[in-house]
């Protein structure tokens, strides 16, 4: 078992460029008599650092999207690169932290051994394991919840618990398939906000996935528009407001006029199948 | 594995603590008189069927005890009823007879005797554990590689399926004999004969229990670019524990009952098998009950052990003590 390898393999030319999608198409079952087009022409640079949401529909493809960018789908066509390397490889490299749906935490390891999970089979040395564990947790602010089972944790803790775990070997990419999307409002505000934070403190690449226009439009630096069947992309849209962000951004003029045009394209997306 | 605490369990407890003795009286009578009046309403039904069932025994024995003109006299119902249920070899003998009978195997030698009921069955709680664990390897080896080698489970599962339809009554007398050709004696032919009964439920429950890893899970595990070993140690098999407890209870008890079988045929070994064959024998039915009693009581220590031992394990892992 050898540790993490570092420096990471990049290509010099495209360092600012975190992942690269050109010509992708995904179709599934195209065998069969009635195959389904998932993704068409997807066409997207994402670049390191930035804070990314894949805003859509049900069944526009935002989460397989993702998935594809992980390696755990492969596309039909098209050319995908992850930090200059293939996604596959880039998962071996450990590139990319997921962070599902579901917390996923296994129900028979503690919070901190949840944890360690991913240190233990990437082969982090112990001493080095303990101290990414108390760092992360600290980080999502579990500490005083370290030797508690999941099940004993309430779903927003839980959460906060696989944020860490995907954060704990330090990965360039954090991927998050509507991580909140299971939790109610008043704990999703306050994890939007925590989110935020570790965002601009870790400076890592997020790529989030939501069908939430207030969540997208806070935490985000661009959101990309997907609409479905096919699955394309819509619109992307840059959100320059200021970085350091707090939940009352969200009655400003910018934001309303932001979260008007995600609205706008996503409304677009929609005309266009049923004219 | 966390299943939310029973709700029902916590409800008990605290009407407990606040009503106290009639509480506890409630109980009693919900829980208690059920028991204790079906246990009457069996030991009834037995003493029935045992006064019915030996009443030709007894009227005989009355007879060949009397002599002249009382032979041939009208035997009255309270003589030949008492007379049916303290024969020396009745068809079915009366509880109490067997009570003593374990009483006297149990208390009334020193359980180095061939004669005590406890050695026998120590001799047969060795055997059983043994073949549990063989059993328990054997199944677990066997479930680890059909769930890797697919193509093998086409191929042997059939034949595990026909190896557990043969009777094993008629296969254990084979098996000793062939063992001993291959100079393997001792404890280890009935050992082998328990783990062929029971490390069929433990493949069936882990090929089932090491598939039973959620989905999101494994690719939790494939995210991380993890090892397929690092994918059995640390998924699969915790994920598989439930299912191997639930496989060990079936298999301890089938393991109990090869070894019994196996101990019909090496019965110079002692067990309660052998006991079962001696009794039967000479005719003892009453030394044959009782080594049943012993062989249902050595089952429910088994299974109760395997249940324990499941209790302590999932606390450990993060059970909710559900």
């Amino acid at each position: 078992m050898k540790a993490k390898p570092s420096p990471k393999a990049r290509t010099a030319d495209d360092s600012s460029i975190a992942v690269e999608i050109e010509s992708l198409d995904l179709v599934f079952n195209p065998q069969s008599a009635a195959p389904v087009q998932a993704l068409k022409n997807i066409n997207l640079k994402i670049a390191r650092g930035s804070f990314v949401s894949f805003i859509g529909p049900s069944g526009c493809g935002k989460t397989t999207l993702m998935r594809i960018i992980a390696d755990l789908q492969k596309p039909t066509a098209g050319r995908v690169r992850v930090n200059g390397k293939s996604p596959e490889q880039a998962r071996r490299d450990h590139d990319y932290g997921f962070v599902f749906q579901a917390p996923a935490l296994l129900p028979w390891r503690t919070i901190e051994q949840n944890v360690a999970l991913p240190l233990e089979v990437m082969g982090f040395p112990r001493g080095e394991r303990e101290q990414r564990i108390a760092e992360n947790l600290a980080r999502v602010k579990l500490e005083d919840f370290a030797l508690k089972y999941p099940f004993q944790l309430s779903g927003g803790m839980q959460q906060r618990a696989s944020i860490a775990r995907a954060l704990a070997f330090d990965p360039d990419l954090l991927l998050m398939d509507e991580p909140f999307g299971a939790l109610d409002e008043i704990v999703r505000d306050s994890l939007n906000l925590q989110l935020q934070q570790l965002w601009r403190a870790s400076q890592k690449t997020v790529i989030f996935v939501t069908h939430s226009i207030p969540e997208a439009v806070f935490l985000s630096t661009q959101i990309i528009v997907l609409s479905p069947r096919p699955g394309r992309i819509q619109d992307i849209i840059d959100c320059d407001l200021p970085s350091n962000r707090e939940l009352d951004i969200r009655e400003s003029a910018e934001f309303a006029a932001i979260a008007n045009r995600v609205r706008q394209g996503l409304r677009e997306g929609h005309s266009y199948v049923t004219p | 594995m966390s299943l939310p605490r029973p709700s029902g369990l916590t409800a008990i407890k605290t009407r407990g603590e606040s009503q106290g003795l009639a509480w506890f009286l409630s109980q009693l009578w919900h829980h208690g008189v059920p028991i204790v009046g079906v246990g009457i309403l069996l030991i009834l039904v037995w003493y029935g069927g045992a006064i019915l069932l030996n009443r030709g025994l007894a009227e005989n024995y009355i007879h060949n005890q009397a002599s002249g003109e009382a032979a041939q006299a009208q035997i009255p119902t309270a003589q030949w009823v008492w007379q049916s249920l303290n024969l020396d070899r009745p068809k079915l003998p009366a509880p109490d007879q067997i009570l003593v009978e374990l009483k006297k195997s149990i208390f009334e030698v020193p359980t180095s005797s061939k004669r005590s009921l406890v050695y026998h069955t120590l001799v047969t709680i060795k055997a059983t554990l043994f073949g549990a664990g063989l059993g328990l390897g054997f199944g677990l080896v066997l479930a680890i590689l059909l769930i890797y080698l697919r193509s093998l489970m086409a191929s042997i599962l059939p034949w595990i399926i026909a190896s557990q339809t043969i009777p094993i009554i008629a296969l254990a007398p084979m098996l000793v004999v062939i063992l001993n050709q291959l100079k393997i004696t001792g404890v280890l032919p009935k050992a082998m004969i328990a783990a062929y009964l029971s490390f069929f439920p433990v493949t069936l429950g882990m090929v089932k229990g090491l598939t039973s890893a959620e989905p999101l899970h494994l690719e939790l595990f494939r995210s991380y670019a993890a090892r397929e070993w690092q994918v059995f140690l640390r998924l699969r098999l915790p994920a598989s524990l439930p299912y191997l407890f639930a496989s060990m209870r079936i298999g301890i008890a089938a393991s109990l009952v090869g070894t019994i079988v196996a101990e019909l045929t090496k019965s110079e070994d002692g067990g309660i098998g052998s006991r079962l064959l001696a009794g039967s024998y000479y005719g003892q039915t009453v030394q044959i009950w009782a080594a049943l009693v012993a062989a249902s009581a050595t089952a429910l220590i088994l299974v109760g052990l395997v249940s324990v031992t499941e209790k302590l394990m999932l606390r450990f892992m993060g059970s909710n003590g559900s």
